[in-house]
C-alpha cells in the first residue's frame, strides 16, 4: 500500500517537473518566419486624431522583442496619409517589416505616438534553465 | 493527375517557403523611388532614373561627419570589393544633408577617398530639402561650437531595386556581408 502510494506522489512529481524541465532546457524558436513578426497597426483616422489634440496612444510607447524568436517589427499603416517611423516614410495602405540583429534599446521617432517616440527594446533570447523558463511561463500567460 | 498537382503545389510551397529574405527592413508593397534631377559633384547631370539596372544604395550625410557617415561609406566600399566582378551591380549616391558646407569640389574629394565610384550630390538648400522631404528625412543642425556644427539625419541606407523601386532600409552598422547579400538578391530578381 505504502510503495503504491510512494509511486503515486512520484508519477505525479514527474508529471508537474517534466513541463516544467522542457519549459526550462527546450530551445526557443520561432515556428515560421511569420511567427518572429510583432505586427503593430496604425489604424485609419490616426492623424486626424492626432490633428484634433487626442492624446490616447494607439501604439505602445515601449515594445519588447526577443532575438531569434519574435525579433521582426511590423508595421502596417492602415491611415489615409504617411506616417514616418525613424528614417522610414510608410506610405498608406503599406507595410515596413524590420528584422532586429542585435540586442538593445532603439528609439524610433513615430509619427502615430502621442508622445512621437517609441523605443523597441531587443533581449537575447534567454538561455537555457530559470532564464528559458521564467520566459516561456511570461509568454504564456502574456498570449 | 490529382496527385501530380499536389506535388507539385507542395514543391512550389517548399520553395517559395525556402526564399531567402532581405536583410534590411522591407516595404510592402514597394513604391517607386522619388525622383532626384541634381547636379552630380563631378558636374555631371544626375537623374536617378538613369540608374535602372543597377541596384542603387542612397546615403543621407555630409563631409563634416565624424563617426556615422565615414563608418557607412567604409562599410559600402568594402561591399563594392567584395563583389568582386560584379561590383558594377552597385551604384552608391551620397546625398549631402549639408549643402552649406558641402560644396562639389568639396563632396568629390571626399567620396574618392573610398570609391571613385560613388557618385555625389550637393545643391542649394532648398533642393536638398525637397530630396530629404520625399524620402521622409529630417536633418537638424546641431551646434557645436560658436562657429561649427554638426547635423542630425537618418543614419539608414536606402535600397532601390533595378526597376527603381524603393525597396528597403539598412540601419546603420550591419556588416557588409549584409549589403552584399541584400544587393545580390536584389540584382537576382527579374
Amino acid at each position: 500500500m505504502r510503495v503504491k502510494k510512494r509511486i503515486g506522489i512520484a508519477l505525479a512529481v514527474a508529471a508537474i517537473m517534466a513541463p516544467l524541465a522542457w519549459a526550462a532546457l527546450a530551445p526557443l524558436h520561432a515556428r515560421s518566419a511569420h511567427a518572429r513578426e510583432h505586427l503593430f497597426e496604425i489604424p485609419q483616422g490616426t492623424w486626424e486624431r492626432r490633428m484634433k489634440g487626442d492624446k490616447t496612444s494607439i501604439l505602445p510607447e515601449r515594445v519588447v522583442l526577443t532575438l531569434g524568436v519574435r525579433d521582426v517589427l511590423l508595421l502596417r499603416n492602415r491611415d489615409t496619409v504617411p506616417q514616418i517611423f525613424g528614417p522610414v516614410l510608410i506610405m498608406p495602405a503599406q507595410d515596413f517589416r524590420l528584422p532586429f540583429a542585435q540586442a538593445g534599446e532603439h528609439p524610433f521617432d513615430c509619427t502615430a505616438h502621442a508622445s512621437g517616440t517609441m523605443t523597441v527594446v531587443v533581449e537575447e533570447a534567454p538561455t537555457a534553465g530559470l532564464a528559458r523558463l521564467r520566459w516561456r511561463l511570461h509568454h504564456l500567460f502574456k498570449t | 493527375m490529382k496527385r501530380r498537382v499536389v506535388l507539385s503545389l507542395l514543391l512550389a510551397a517548399s520553395v517559395a517557403q525556402a526564399a531567402p529574405e532581405l536583410k534590411s527592413g522591407v516595404f510592402s508593397p514597394a513604391r517607386v523611388a522619388p525622383g532626384i534631377a541634381q547636379k552630380a559633384a563631378d558636374g555631371s547631370d544626375f537623374r536617378l532614373s538613369r540608374l535602372r539596372g543597377k541596384v542603387v544604395v542612397l546615403e543621407f550625410g555630409f563631409t563634416h561627419c565624424q563617426a556615422i557617415c565615414p563608418a557607412s561609406l567604409s562599410l559600402l566600399t568594402q561591399a563594392r570589393q567584395k563583389l568582386g566582378a560584379h561590383a558594377d551591380r552597385l551604384q552608391v549616391v551620397f546625398i549631402s544633408v549639408d549643402p552649406e558646407r558641402d560644396t562639389p569640389a568639396r563632396l568629390k574629394t571626399y567620396l574618392a577617398q573610398f570609391d571613385k565610384s560613388f557618385i555625389g550630390l550637393t545643391g542649394t538648400p532648398e533642393q536638398m530639402a525637397a530630396i530629404r522631404k520625399d524620402y521622409g528625412i529630417s536633418a537638424t543642425k546641431v551646434p557645436t561650437g560658436p562657429d561649427s556644427y554638426q547635423v542630425g539625419h537618418s543614419s539608414y541606407l536606402y535600397f532601390i531595386d533595378r526597376k527603381g523601386m524603393l525597396r528597403a532600409l539598412m540601419p546603420f552598422g550591419r556588416p557588409a556581408d549584409e549589403i552584399v547579400h541584400d544587393v545580390n538578391l536584389l540584382w537576382a530578381e527579374q
